[in-house]
């Protein structure tokens, strides 16, 4: 290759690395709009696609900050389908909602604690080990303490979190069909002062210099045992969030809630870019995986492609947006 | 003894279980001096080395700084009475930028409200004064720590030993992972600091690097003082001399 061609093309990499994912998103808004151009950009498609993405992107942005911290946490499914049967449980034993609602995040807030202690004060190996089992343990007292079924029926407060809509008639006049949903505004909130937390306080530089190094961490005096039981808790913190919209969109707790749904969080991180060896990634990433898997269900859907056939796009997606970033690497570390 | 002295140890000694690490051994550093420590792999420099760190407790006998007895119990108490370490290992997080290295664990923040958020501003430009006060060239302070070279690496843990007014550092071995061409800026960076006042004790095999920035030098043998000299009455091969135990 020619030099200066070289050098144009190392040079156009820092610009892939931020924003080539948002271009990702871009092209396939593009072809889904080109293949079904009455349906995909619809108001009520897209509103649909930010609704169902509003509970999973919570579980993505935890999991995100304990795969900064290069650990991992596979209890988040359970976190949030035990958080969802203490809201239920908490609502049918007739408690004002107000109460109800927090039941779902301090529940979260518990599991992951937990999760942070076993990992440090237990000195488990990996935090792979310590969430496996919580991932059984959480789901496991979510069927013991509603009998294994599914309990419906919540307070209209309730389920305004994950179901409301905040009309536009203002914009579209009277009338108009045209809302916003309530869980889209939650969600951008919660991602803003996430990506404060991690990008302009002491704490989320200590989570990133945590996953880079340990031991830099350790000699700069920081007490790494402590932030990461923060960041578990955080993380559970977060799920026990995502079970509260869930219970709003669904207006039921049922037993297979969230079941698999550490892997689609899993997915949408390391589709963002962020690195499973911790120390990398953005909020900003996060929020664009989690879009690329929602828009691929969606488009997919949309299309009547088997679900099947999504499961193989799906995880030849995670693959080859790794092996991108390998390639990347590569070039990166070769001038 | 001078008046200079700024960090003394007198008759150290460290045992651990049956083993002998350090016995009775003693040491001094003089204000802007540079000291070079020798001996061979076992001789207990590196355990001398975390005793006066506070990262181990002596068994025996006393630490001065400033001529005034003091106990340490933990690496930060030999911060706060400004001793640095810069680690073999350098402790760095390759991940992050100079700069966020640097102040990492003391990182300057501003209050909004209730809340304290990191200063980006003020690190960067602390940054970039600290460097150009060490005379060390980056192409930034936002670069990332894993883009730099061995030398430039060295160069950003000794910048974030001394970022706090160190007034004594120690070095395991700063040159060891370095290509020749890198050596003489590190040695440039030590000279630098003693110019700037600040005392160093340099652990090194190199005996080029002993004769290039050292005003003294001492030879531990076995986990005791064996020889000790002024740089200018003393040669390399007596240095080395001593560090295989032979003396004249």
């Amino acid at each position: 290759m020619d030099k200066n061609q070289e050098s144009l093309f190392v040079r156009l990499i820092p610009f892939f690395e931020r924003y080539g994912i948002l271009l990702l998103i871009l092209i396939m808004i593009a072809v889904l709009h080109l293949l079904q151009p009455d349906v995909f950009l619809s108001w009520r498609n897209v509103t649909n696609i930010f609704k169902q993405v509003s509970w999973q992107s919570m579980l993505a942005l935890g999991v995100f900050m304990v795969i900064v911290t290069a650990g991992i946490d596979l209890s988040v499914g359970s976190i949030i389908m035990l958080s969802l049967m203490g809201l239920a449980i908490a609502s049918k034993a007739g408690m004002p909602w107000y109460v109800v609602m927090l039941v779902a995040p301090a529940i979260g807030f518990l599991c992951g604690m937990f999760n942070g202690i076993g990992i440090t004060l237990l000195r488990m190996p990996h935090p792979f080990i310590m969430t496996l089992g919580t991932l059984y343990i959480f789901r496991g007292i979510g069927n013991l303490i509603s009998g294994g079924v599914p309990i419906t029926g919540f307070a209209e407060q309730i389920r305004v979190i994950g179901n409301g809509k905040i009309k536009l008639d203002v914009i579209f006049g009277e009338g108009a069909r045209e809302y916003i949903p309530t869980s889209l505004i939650l969600m951008i909130v919660i991602f803003f002062i996430f990506w404060i937390f991690l990008n302009h306080t002491r704490i989320g530089k200590w989570i990133y210099a945590i996953g880079g190094n340990p031991g830099a961490a350790r000699a700069a005096g920081i007490n790494v045992d402590r932030i990461l039981i923060v960041v578990y808790t955080l993380c559970g913190f977060l799920a026990g969030i995502g079970g509260l919209i869930l219970a709003g969109r669904t207006n039921s707790a049922y037993p297979n809630a969230g079941l698999q749904s550490e892997l689609d969080a899993i997915a949408a991180v390391i589709i963002g870019g962020a690195s499973f060896f911790g120390g990398r990634g953005t909020v900003l990433g996060v929020f664009a995986g989690v879009m690329i898997m929602g828009i691929l269900r969606n488009g997919l859907n949309l299309m009547n492609v088997s679900v099947f056939w999504q499961q193989v796009l799906i995880g030849s997606i995670i693959i080859l947006a790794v092996y991108i970033d390998v390639l990347r690497r590569q070039l990166a570390t070769r001038t | 003894m001078s008046d200079n002295l700024v960090l003394e140890a007198k008759s150290v000694s460290k045992f651990f279980g049956t083993i002998t690490a350090l016995q009775n051994v003693d040491l001094h550093l003089n204000k802007g001096e540079v000291l070079g420590v020798v001996g061979d792999n076992g001789a207990g420099k590196s355990t001398l080395m975390k005793v006066l760190s506070g990262l181990y407790k002596p068994s025996e006998g006393s630490l001065f700084f400033d001529k005034e007895k003091v106990t340490l119990n933990s690496p930060r108490d030999s911060q706060n009475l400004g001793l640095e370490m810069v680690y073999q290992d350098l402790a760095l997080a390759g991940n992050l930028p100079i700069g966020d290295n640097i102040f990492l664990g003391r990182e300057p923040t501003r209050k909004v409200g209730p809340f304290n958020f990191l200063d980006h501003k003020k690190r960067k430009q602390l940054t970039e004064e600290h460097l150009a006060k060490l005379k060390i060239n980056v192409k930034s302070a936002d670069q990332k720590v894993e883009e730099l070279s061995g030398g430039q690496r060295q160069a950003v843990a000794i910048a974030r030993a001394t970022a706090f007014n160190a007034k004594i550092v120690l070095m395991d071995e700063p040159t060891a992972a370095l290509a020749v061409k890198e050596v003489g800026k590190v040695l440039d960076l030590i000279l630098n600091l003693k110019k700037l006042g600040v005392s160093v004790i340099v652990i090194s095999h190199r005996m080029d690097d002993i004769f290039t920035v050292c005003d003294r030098v001492m030879a531990l043998f076995q986990g005791t003082n064996f020889a000790e000299s002024e740089l200018k009455n003393t040669s390399r091969d007596e240095v080395i001399g001593w560090i295989m135990g032979k003396k004249d």
